[in-house]
């Protein structure tokens, strides 16, 4: 339409612009080339090696987030040498020597993850183009987890999980450049099913309130799939928004379902404020089929259980660590963070904390940060002293394996932050999976080259 | 009919494309030059710019805009699952079913005007984000997101999870590894990425510019400032209104193609009513009805919720390192409120100050102080340029 009267000048400014573009454009596509000179993405040249907390400071799982970053400060202390040394005194390979990793510092930077993936995916990013971070941890929601672990295969970096949960995260959607430390859905069922089946029999009808995105769908799947072994029966299954806070449009109808268990696959605010509604309406007050109406949160952590308070009294569920553990590694552990910070470490923070020092222990071991090189030294790693026991970090799958714990609110808490026992310690053969079950594939590891 | 532009508006066209293509030096200095921020820039200033043609020029406030990007992103990410990873039919199909659910979406809401409108649009998108969340979830994956897959380590392994890539397959080519959207092989991701999206973005300023200064742009102006009068002089404006939301669509999604183009992951919470009412923060805070106005709002937002948000204690501890030890701490506890996880916090604030103190946005800003600079005169011209900001170039 402006062109109705080409004219010489026009033609020429017209001209002058698309030359610019295509000047300068050649220029730029080989500037990314030269910032990569070394063998593998983000190769730290100074005396400081980076590393990227990625983690939700907003939204439904800001608590664990601001936790987990606790821990990972705790643990660059610990690595460049500062405080009491925590889990590096009882961790069973003794390659750290409290003077960084490789001879180099460790430097830190942190994002918020927002709980949702674009945000997530935008603030790892960051860390990898510009403040060139070669690995990447955090989460604490599956699907944020899988994004940025797929960007982190794309770019070139590792990618070491945090708080993740689902099945998918180390199955279906695995990554060769990605490490997960924290237990799944699948390993919750079967350690879950033998404590429920003694506590509540086998003829039960259940209800599943979900959070609608992966790590809700895997949960539900994997709990129907081990209740229904023991003789359970599904009544429904309803999805939830995540971060909904309301859910009592959710509850009215599990009453007249005829259901006598209910199922919260929720975590986080979700689960303080779906399980605090539920006692509200006076669920657990109830009697259906002849039996008590009891509520089951499968995946527990010490933080939710505070924000719900008396409502989390002999609930059962599953975690991957609590620092009520007695062993020396879990001990020195929540030593060291008391006097950081002063309380107790939750679940979050003590798999972000292994993972930050499982990392830098595969990159000393293995004398370099190239990722390939890094995983490898990953891949069947056998440790102990971190808290859980003996673990292995499965070359098949990248998934760690170690005893699960089953816990209950406590009755009679001692202290604010003593509000579960530990009913049960499953050991690692019963809660181990072929690696086939999940599906997916790790693919070839990427150096970013 | 239609006026041709002026020797300034060619100006402005070659002085805004030479900005948009040295970013990448001059963003240096705030740390911000890196492929991924620099690409939010272009592709939100474009959806700005797109979202400015509907609020600048008809006044109609639309809070439902983030449903056209979001639709936009999902369009684009099943064209790289089922045609091909090249990036153009992407484009192509973004754009145009954008702009038919634009139509649907204008069709009706167009009825009413005012708050009616606002509201109407809110309520679609909303829709829209919830549909995509759940009932669409075999569409569009939920709350995981909507990924391009296929991840194989050889070409004798098959496509999985629904990928196709008919185009891809019939002209034998077969990716290794992760599929990554590309321009007849040129990767767009890093910086080739960037330099597809503000060669778009030039583009679509062109158009913008174009549309402002034609007897259409003029028409949807009329439209702005009496409806009324425009009605009982016989003309019919509805038409007007839903050319203009179209291609307000049109533009959103196309800004949403880019988003998968350059990241090919599409997430139901980029149609989520905060996006929508990002776009509407981006448009004022730079200046509703300018041209540049609304790059520059997208710009600063995004800035900000990329780099403050990133700022922790040490960051500022390193920033206020002269002072001594007890103001440097009083000064960082007191930054911490604004930084870090308080982001929010600091876009607000400025956010009410522009408003309250600017109501024509950035742009209003940098007149009053060229204004200040050229001539020392009384400020009674001054404030009585602030209400007209429609009729500004650029």
């Amino acid at each position: 339409m402006t062109f109705r009267n080409p004219n010489r000048r026009k033609i020429l400014k017209i001209g002058a612009a698309a030359g610019v573009t295509t000047l300068a454009t050649p220029y730029f596509f080989s500037r990314g080339a030269f910032a990569q000179s070394m063998d593998y993405r983000n190769a730290p040249e100074g005396d400081t090696v980076t590393l990227g907390f990625n983690v939700p400071q907003t939204g439904a799982y800001a608590d664990e987030g601001a936790d987990e970053l606790r821990a990972y400060q705790l643990a660059v202390e610990h690595l460049n040498g500062e405080g009491d040394g925590g889990m590096l005194n009882t961790f069973s390979s003794k390659a750290l020597e409290g003077n960084g990793v490789n001879g180099k510092k460790v430097a830190f930077v942190t994002g918020d993850t927002q709980t949702k993936s674009d945000a997530a995916r935008a603030s790892a990013k960051r860390m990898i183009e510009n403040d060139g971070a070669v690995m990447i941890t955090g989460g604490s929601s599956s699907g944020v987890a899988i994004a940025v672990q797929g960007l982190c295969q794309e770019a070139g970096v590792i990618f070491m999980a945090g708080l993740t949960h689902s099945n998918d995260t180390t199955g279906k959607d695995k990554r060769a450049n990605g490490f997960r430390h924290f237990f799944n859905t699948e390993m919750t069922g079967a350690a879950l099913a033998p404590v429920l089946k003694n506590a509540y029999g086998t003829d039960r009808k259940a209800y599943h309130l979900t959070a609608d995105y992966t790590w809700g769908w895997s949960q539900e799947g994997s709990i129907k799939k081990y209740t229904e072994q023991l003789g359970w029966e599904t009544v429904d299954a309803v999805r939830t928004p995540l971060g909904a806070g309301d859910f009592s449009q959710y509850l009215t109808p599990v009453l007249n379902s005829g259901a006598d268990v209910l199922v919260l696959n929720h975590y986080g605010k979700d689960m303080v404020n779906s399980l605090t509604q539920a006692v509200q309406f006076g669920l657990r007050d109830k009697q259906v089929n002849g039996k008590d109406f009891v509520i089951v949160v499968p995946l527990y952590s010490r933080l939710m259980a505070q924000g719900a308070g008396e409502n989390v009294k002999g609930i059962f569920g599953s975690t991957n660590w609590h620092w009520s553990l007695q062993d020396e590694g879990s001990k020195a552990f929540v030593k060291s963070f008391g006097e950081k910070y002063g309380f107790p470490p939750s679940q979050a923070a003590h798999t972000c904390y292994c993972q930050t020092l499982l990392y830098a222990d595969a990159a000393q071991r293995s004398g370099t940060f190239q990722p390939s090189e890094v995983g490898k030294a990953l891949e069947g790693f056998e440790f102990d002293g971190l808290g859980n026991g003996p673990v292995l970090y499965r070359e098949a799958d990248h998934q760690c394996f170690k005893d699960v714990l089953v816990v209950k609110g406590k009755e009679n808490p001692d202290s604010k932050f003593d509000l579960l026992e530990v009913v049960e310690i499953t050991p690692r053969e019963q809660v181990e999976y072929p690696p086939e079950l999940l599906g997916g594939e790790l693919g070839p590891y990427n150096d970013g080259v | 009919m239609l006026r041709t532009l002026s020797r300034s508006d060619w100006l402005l066209l070659i002085v805004f494309a030479a900005v948009v293509l040295t970013l990448p030096w001059t963003m240096q200095p705030i740390g911000a030059a890196y492929p991924d921020l620099l690409q939010k820039f272009a592709i939100y200033g474009l959806f700005a710019i797109g979202f400015n043609i509907l609020f600048g020029l008809t006044g109609y406030l639309s809070f439902g805009h983030a449903a056209f990007l979001g639709v936009g992103s999902y369009a684009a990410v099943w064209s790289f699952k089922l045609l091909t990873m090249n990036v153009l039919p992407a484009l192509a199909l973004s754009v145009a079913v954008a702009g038919v659910f634009a139509f649907l979406i204008g069709y009706v809401s167009l009825r009413r005007s005012g708050i009616y409108f606002s509201i109407l649009t809110l309520a679609f998108a909303q829709m829209s984000y919830n549909l995509a969340y759940s009932v669409f979830t075999p569409i569009t994956n939920g709350e995981t997101g909507l990924q391009v897959r296929a991840i194989r380590a050889s070409a004798e392994t098959p496509l999985r999870d629904g990928d196709v890539r008919i185009i891809d397959q019939a002209l034998g080519v077969q990716e290794v590894g992760i599929p990554i959207s590309n321009l007849f092989g040129m990767k767009m991701s890093g910086y080739p990425g960037f330099y597809f999206c503000a060669v778009l973005l030039i583009i679509g300023f062109f158009i913008a510019l174009s549309i402002s200064r034609s007897n259409f742009g003029m028409m949807l102006k009329a439209i702005k400032s009496n409806q009324n009068r425009l009605k009982y002089t016989g003309v019919h404006t509805r038409p007007y209104l839903i050319a203009a939301f179209v291609i307000s669509g049109m533009y959103a999604g196309l800004a949403g193609s880019l988003l998968s183009i350059t990241d090919p992951i599409a997430g139901a919470e980029r149609m989520q009513w905060t996006a929508s009412g990002e776009v509407v923060l981006m448009t004022i805070l730079g200046g509703a009805g300018t041209l540049i106005g609304p790059v520059l709002g997208a710009g600063l937002i995004k800035y900000a919720e990329q780099k403050v948000s990133s700022w922790n204690e040490g960051i500022l501890h390193d920033a206020f390192s002269l002072l001594p030890g007890p103001v440097q701490d009083f000064f960082v506890e007191f930054a911490t409120l604004f930084v870090g996880e308080g982001w929010h916090l600091t876009l607000g604030l400025m956010f009410m100050i522009i408003v309250i103190f600017l109501p024509g946005g950035l742009m209003e800003g940098f007149r009053r102080l060229r204004r200040a600079l050229t001539s020392g005169r009384s400020s009674a011209s001054r404030t009585m340029s602030s209400t007209s900001p429609v009729q500004e170039r650029g």
